[in-house]
């Protein structure tokens, strides 16, 4: 294949794995920045969101577009629900101690995995895509020196894989607007500031912490629901979306948004880039390498803020 | 050709094997001496440790090689079990994993107390297990395909009788690709042994025939997005020679339909890329004329054996291959026949050795190893097989299907000497 359209298919790819990314991994940051919580198990509620939306969209007949919709709006709800009652009746009782709740969140991850094993059974399982359009798409090239426009051997994409790139912005867009314009948000960010000020002035701090963890999942459990028509549910997949999305939020900044956002495109573009023009074992070297160059010279992350005193 | 000369020894020894039969046979009704002490000493159980891939990434075939594992254990346990006792089937999980692998072999030797291991597929486990077996002296009858067996890479203590291994099938591929679909080759594999077999052997093979192989394409086995290695398929590819592993082969098989569009080349993939999946799936319409390798048919063909027919209803698989009782359960068709043929080659070792426990390990292996003809029959539904006990590795037809109106209809059948090779090891030379 040619540079240029080899390029242009790297970068779709990058694009699709990029905001599914980014969805994942403003969730861990989100409940990070409020709560201060490590959540291990975070890559647990986004495959829980894929085998979620394997039960709703096999159990709602017809095109497969309902199945997919019902699946869109239940199984991130069912997520961020289940997450809430793991804030309510684990992290509050370890007092959302720093160390304790890493090892919490690590027995969560492996209550999900093993429950969903016993379950849902060890098979990947497919959901059928709402729609899914194979698009070519045109190159030019130079036929005597002027630009001529051909349809590159094999540079396409699915009309599903540009949905799904739309979603994830749409999404991230909200959560940003929710954050940053709505009362929530602000109660939300209060708390980040100073969780004991913020309960002095009557900010019922606990419920904002049980909610901003429902929504951190719920992201990763969105993410899930998009990816698993490309993909399949399976009961390991959570693994490598929660490794990527330290390697984001450490990268980014934990805690900061915009910051999550760019390393996920950074991180998402540059694997699917260096994967296609070299190994994707390469792909992940450089991005555990750039984690660690952040750790040495840039601690708070690229956006980060320095740790308050 | 070293080839003829393996087979023309194999029926000699045969002949022999015959010959003890029918002495045996003369006999009447009386047993033969061992039979009668090894019935007086004991009617335990005859225990088979099977090493089961029930989760991780293999667990599709895992499912499928417990049930016909079960089918096989109750077929034979119907018709008076092993040496008049009975066989019972010792399952553990080893999570489709090398390190768990051999622990779970320790398990079976020392707390189970099992006569022999079996029924290991994926072949990085193979590897991490066998070793284990050999030290604690277990014989471990594998159903992995791989070559690291014949190629002389394990021990005395593990064989393949049941299973043919890639080397042998890719050389029987290579002439019917050359010949009927194209010269250049693009061969995509997943990054591990089973791969790397493929890989190494097939270029050989392709390139004995004239052919070349333009481009490899290695994929990690957990991968869970493709399109992104397809842009290194040469423009001139005249062939795709697939074949992957894992829970993410359906999205594999698609995206390589999505890169294509319409105009693909020729196909040619190792059922493997869709075992346990619907070819008729949403996305993989593009596959409709491509060819298959598959170790035993998936659907029903038109000239079925009764064997067949009869394995088929025993494991519970209908025509299509799916399980009788869920249609959408689609079996791993063309590696399963594999685990009823294994145990089925377990009971003749056992019986031929007189095996009464623990101390004839060595007799059981002897035994298997002066197995050759294994002809088609209830024993062996997948077709007649040689067994080399030099190399521990059995020799059979393969079979090569073609999507036809959502099925796969056979197209060619090799013939045994297709497959065979020199030997690469003599296990019979190393000490029990």
């Amino acid at each position: 294949m040619d540079f240029g359209p080899y390029l242009i298919l790297a970068s779709l790819e990058g694009a699709v794995a990029a905001s599914v990314l980014a969805l994942t991994a403003v969730g861990l940051s989100l409940v990070f920045g409020v709560m201060r919580v490590v959540n291990v198990a975070h890559g647990e509620f986004f495959m829980l969101g894929a085998v979620l939306a394997w039960f709703v969209a096999t159990s709602v007949g017809g095109h497969p577009a309902l199945g997919f919709v019902a699946a869109l709006l239940v199984a991130p709800v069912l997520v961020g629900g289940l997450a809430a009652v793991v804030d309510m009746t684990v992290l509050k009782r370890v007092a959302y101690d720093p160390e304790r709740t890493i090892v919490a969140t690590i027995g969560i991850l492996y209550i999900i995995q093993q429950v969903t094993l016993m379950t849902y059974g060890p098979d990947a399982r497919p959901v059928t895509p709402p729609f899914n359009t194979r698009l070519a798409i045109p190159w030019f090239e130079f036929v005597g020196g002027r630009p001529q426009v051909y349809w590159p051997w094999g540079l396409s994409t699915t009309s599903y894989k540009l949905f799904v790139i739309a979603a994830a912005a749409v999404t991230l867009t909200l959560v940003w607007l929710m954050m940053s314009r709505s009362k929530i948000g602000l109660l939300m960010r209060a708390t980040q500031l100073d969780g004991e000020m913020a309960q002095v002035f009557g900010i019922p701090v606990e419920r904002i912490y049980a909610m901003v963890f429902g929504i951190g999942c719920g992201l990763a459990a969105l993410a899930a629901v998009l990816i698993v028509p490309i993909q399949q549910a399976h009961y390991l997949m959570g693994t490598d979306p929660l490794l990527l999305s330290f390697i984001v939020v450490i990268i980014g900044g934990l805690g900061s948004l915009p910051g999550t956002v760019i390393a996920a495109l950074l991180i998402g573009m540059s694997d699917g880039i260096i994967s296609v023009f070299y190994t994707p074992t390469l792909a992940k070297i450089l991005s555990t390498l750039l984690v660690a160059f952040v750790l040495v010279f840039r601690p708070q992350g690229l956006f980060g803020t320095r740790e308050r005193d | 050709m070293s080839s003829k000369n393996e087979f023309s020894k194999g029926r000699r020894n045969a002949l022999k094997t015959l010959g003890l039969g029918a002495g045996a046979a003369a006999t009447g009704t009386t047993l033969p001496l061992w039979a009668r002490y090894a019935e007086a000493q004991s009617s335990a159980p005859i225990k088979v440790g099977f090493q089961a891939h029930k989760t991780g990434i293999g667990a599709a075939y895992g499912r499928w090689y417990e049930r016909t594992t079960n089918a096989a254990a109750k077929v034979i346990n119907d018709a008076g079990g092993i040496n008049g006792r009975p066989l019972e089937i010792v399952l553990e999980d080893d999570g489709t994993d090398p390190k768990r692998g051999a622990e779970v072999v320790e398990k079976f030797a020392t707390q189970h107390e099992c006569d022999v291991a079996y029924g290991t597929l994926f072949s990085h486990v193979v590897i991490g297990s066998a070793p284990r077996a050999g030290e604690l002296k277990l014989p471990y009858f594998v159903v992995s395909e791989g070559h690291h067996v014949a190629s002389g890479m394990l021990n005395r203590y593990t064989l393949q009788p049941g299973i043919t291994d890639v080397k042998s099938q890719v050389a029987a591929m290579a002439p019917f690709v050359s010949d009927n679909l194209g010269k250049k080759v693009t061969m995509i594999f997943p990054d591990f042994a089973f791969g790397h077999d493929h890989r190494d052997f097939f270029s050989a093979a392709i390139e004995a025939q004239g052919g070349e192989v333009v481009a490899k394409i290695a994929i990690p086995p957990t991968e869970s997005s493709f399109t992104k290695y397809f842009p290194k398929i040469p423009r001139d590819t005249e062939v795709i020679y697939h074949v992957m592993v894992g829970p993410a082969v359906l999205t594999f098989v698609k995206e390589l339909g999505e890169f294509f569009g319409p105009s693909r080349p020729e196909i040619f993939g190792f059922i493997d890329s869709l075992e346990a999946v619907d070819i008729n799936s949403p996305g993989l319409e593009f596959l409709d004329g491509t060819f298959f390798w598959e170790g035993n048919p998936r659907y029903a063909q038109d000239n079925q054996s009764e064997y067949d027919k009869a394995y088929r209803a025993a494991v519970g698989v209908d025509d299509n291959g799916a399980s009788v009782s869920d249609p959408t359960d689609i079996s791993t068709y063309a590696h399963m026949f594999g685990c009823w043929e294994t145990l089925h080659v377990i009971k003749a070792g056992m019986e031929a050795s007189g095996y009464a426990g623990a101390g004839d390990r060595a007799k059981l292996i002897e035994a298997v190893e002066a197995m050759t003809d294994l002809p088609a029959s209830n024993a062996h539904p997948q077709g007649a097989k040689v067994f080399n006990g030099k190399t521990h590795q059995v020799f059979g037809h393969q079979y090569i299907t073609r999507v036809t109106d959502g099925k796969l209809k056979l197209a060619h059948t090799t013939s045994i000497e297709d497959t065979l090779y020199p030997d690469e090891v003599d296990y019979t030379t190393q000490a029990f």
